[in-house]
């Protein structure tokens, strides 16, 4: 047990320093910070009096253990662009990414679940055959399609929701939310939907696909036999022996609805980080995209981290290999 | 039988082929490579079928702008699909931008096959420190979702070029990310069919005869990994063009002088609330389209190649 753990950390360690040495090199790949600081009029002697300030004149290694020391701190230096500290900008959107991926995360893992078990218990009725078609649809569709689709039918055709950006934003305890007012849930449920399609027919899918296993098992025959009624046979039997790997399929995409957040935030201009980060693209704002790098590569990892010694609590015939 | 034309006892093997025979017998398989197909050389032949040169400005009007479909009202027989807002012809941009995409996408995968199978034939068949570096490399990319890793790469790209090479250059950046995001699937499937095949006896026969090892590699080994590759390039086709299509649709892929079907989905996106629905709806249904089919394709395909399956 304290052998595998010590194994994932040791992997968890070197991804993170092989993506903190990429970030690191973006800076002297990616364009000239000094110009990028400074702008076109500045003069030479204002150059190099940055260029020193900013310790560009030291060694390689120096460098990179000033900034790794720097990160480790959570000070991911100055956006070239808005002349702030980025950690700063990141918390400061990190809560509508968040409260977007959660509201997702839900919308995916309740809706999911319903339809998977739907589908599971009454395989050929059409409605399932109805919702399978569907989500085969809902699988190849790229996000920003689905996005633009949602956004021409409820916001310009209908004109029921609004068509982008985060409203009814209110302030409590510094973590500003946008879920506690009616403009507030009436901004997200468009971006939430469209981040939560892909997800939700993945549980779908995975859900259905586990209750017709189950389904099959003798166990559930002798609940039928006892007399049970459906639903507790379905709900209180059935369903609870599918979450396991529901579960974990739920940790790992958390991640992907972060990821994916970075389409969905700039269809529905959601100031997110994700949208952060595309902005920080299009000028090249190097500390940005080198946090926001280090970020999902960090949260990756902890996820990845958590669900496999999840698995070695839950699954005991990975305890005797990996040991 | 006694006596076979050759030709047609060739015709005749070629439709016993295992593969051939599931071909024709999946209706979904005959319907997505036939859609596949076309779109392919429809958009292969556009400057030969496309009613207009979009590209052309003696052909094209900005009194025509933003004329929707022939159909409807207000719309011209001389525009199918209406006009977009400089007064191009929808078909025609969509012809051509389809071409941009299939192009992309398929030198993408082309790029992400020829990394990813080298490195993973290698892997497969030296292993040891070689294995474990490469796939270590693999596995870490894998960590993080394809599309984040291609909006970095092509960022990367495209702001180590001087601004006014920028525009030029951006299709092969955008191949080259793509490619480079798709090498660790192509490399994973080519090491686990290395890894089978170099203990078979053939290539144990082959090593006795004292073969070098890259001739053994590439003309005994290589051969025998591309079904399984063959699976991953078609799915990853689809994948391509949508990665592409997104790029472009944040801006960060082809620009609008040469369009591609997600840079006319992100040009039509701004027309929307105008009520032009016309300029953004065509291209994204030529897009999914275009995925659909090749999915489909690439899924029958799995269960073909499969032998578990049959």
């Amino acid at each position: 047990m304290f052998y595998f753990i010590l194994n994932r950390l040791a992997q968890a360690l070197l991804v993170m320093a092989v993506v903190s040495a990429i970030s690191f090199s973006l800076f002297n790949f990616v364009g000239d910070p000094v110009n990028n600081m400074v702008g076109q009029d500045a003069t030479r002697e204002q150059r190099i009096e940055i260029r020193q300030q900013l310790g560009l004149d030291d060694p390689i290694l120096v460098q990179y253990q000033r900034f790794m020391l720097n990160v480790a701190q959570g000070d991911f230096g100055l956006s070239y662009r808005i002349k702030q500290p980025v950690s700063q900008l990141i918390l400061e959107r990190l809560p509508a990414t968040l409260e977007l991926v959660f509201a997702s995360a839900v919308i995916a893992v309740f809706i999911g679940i319903v339809l998977g078990v739907f589908t599971g218990i009454r395989r050929y009725s059409w409605v399932s055959k109805i919702i399978m078609s569907v989500s085969l649809i809902g699988v190849s569709l790229p996000t920003f399609i689905i996005g633009i689709g949602l956004i021409y039918l409820f916001a310009v055709y209908l004109r029921w929701l609004p068509s982008s950006g985060r409203a009814g934003v209110i302030e409590i305890g510094g973590w500003k939310t946008s879920l506690l007012t009616v403009d507030g849930w009436r901004s997200i449920i468009l971006p939430a939907i469209t981040l939560s399609l892909f997800q939700l027919t993945m549980i779908l899918r995975l859900v259905r696909a586990e209750m017709l296993e189950v389904m099959r098992s003798d166990y559930i025959k002798f609940a039928r036999a006892r007399g049970l009624a459906n639903r507790a046979i379905h709900f209180g039997h059935a369903l609870r022996n599918t979450l396991v790997p529901v579960i974990t399929i739920i940790g790992l995409n958390i991640g992907g609805l972060i990821a994916y957040s970075v389409i969905t935030e700039t269809v529905f201009q959601w100031p997110g980080t994700g949208l952060m980060f595309i902005q920080a693209v299009d000028f090249v704002d190097v500390p940005i995209m080198a946090a926001y790098l280090i970020f999902v590569a960090l949260l990756f990892v902890v996820i990845n981290l958590i669900v496999d010694i999840l698995y070695f609590v839950v699954d005991p015939r990975i305890r005797r290999g990996g040991s | 039988m006694a006596k076979i034309d050759k030709s047609n006892s060739r015709w005749q093997r070629f439709l016993d082929n295992d593969i051939v025979y599931s071909f024709f017998t999946t209706p979904g398989a005959i319907i997505a490579a036939t859609i596949t197909f076309i779109a392919i050389t429809a958009a292969f032949a556009a400057p030969l079928i496309a009613p207009y040169n979009p590209f052309d400005p003696a052909q094209i009007s900005l009194w025509d702008g933003k004329l929707p479909p022939a159909w409807s009202d207000g719309g011209s027989s001389a525009y199918l699909l209406g006009t977009d807002n400089q007064g191009r012809d929808m078909l025609s941009t969509i012809l051509y931008g389809g071409r941009i995409s299939i192009l992309v996408g398929i030198a993408a995968v082309f790029l992400g096959m020829l990394l990813g199978v080298t490195l993973g034939v290698i892997s497969g068949y030296f292993g040891g420190l070689t294995d474990t570096i490469i796939m270590r490399i693999a596995d870490v990319q894998l960590t993080i979702p394809g599309i984040l890793v291609a909006i970095l790469i092509n960022g990367i790209g495209r702001a180590a070029l001087p601004l006014e090479l920028r525009e030029e250059f951006a299709i092969y950046v955008v191949i080259v990310a793509i490619g480079l995001t798709d090498w660790p699937q192509f490399a994973r499937v080519a090491r686990g069919a290395t890894l089978v095949e170099a203990e078979k006896e053939y290539v144990q026969a082959a090593k006795l005869i004292g073969l070098p090892k890259f001739t053994i590699i590439l003309r005994h080994i290589l051969p025998n990994t591309l079904r399984p590759v063959l699976v991953i390039a078609t799915i990853g086709l689809a994948l391509a063009i949508i990665a592409e299509a997104t790029l472009s649709f944040l801006g960060q892929g082809i620009p609008p002088t040469t369009p591609s079907l997600g840079t006319l989905i992100r040009v039509g996106n701004e027309f929307l609330f105008s009520g032009l629905w016309w300029i953004t709806f065509f291209p994204a249904i030529a897009l999914i389209i275009l995925v659909f089919s090749v999915n489909l394709l690439g899924d029958w395909m799995r269960d073909a190649l499969n032998p578990k399956l049959r």
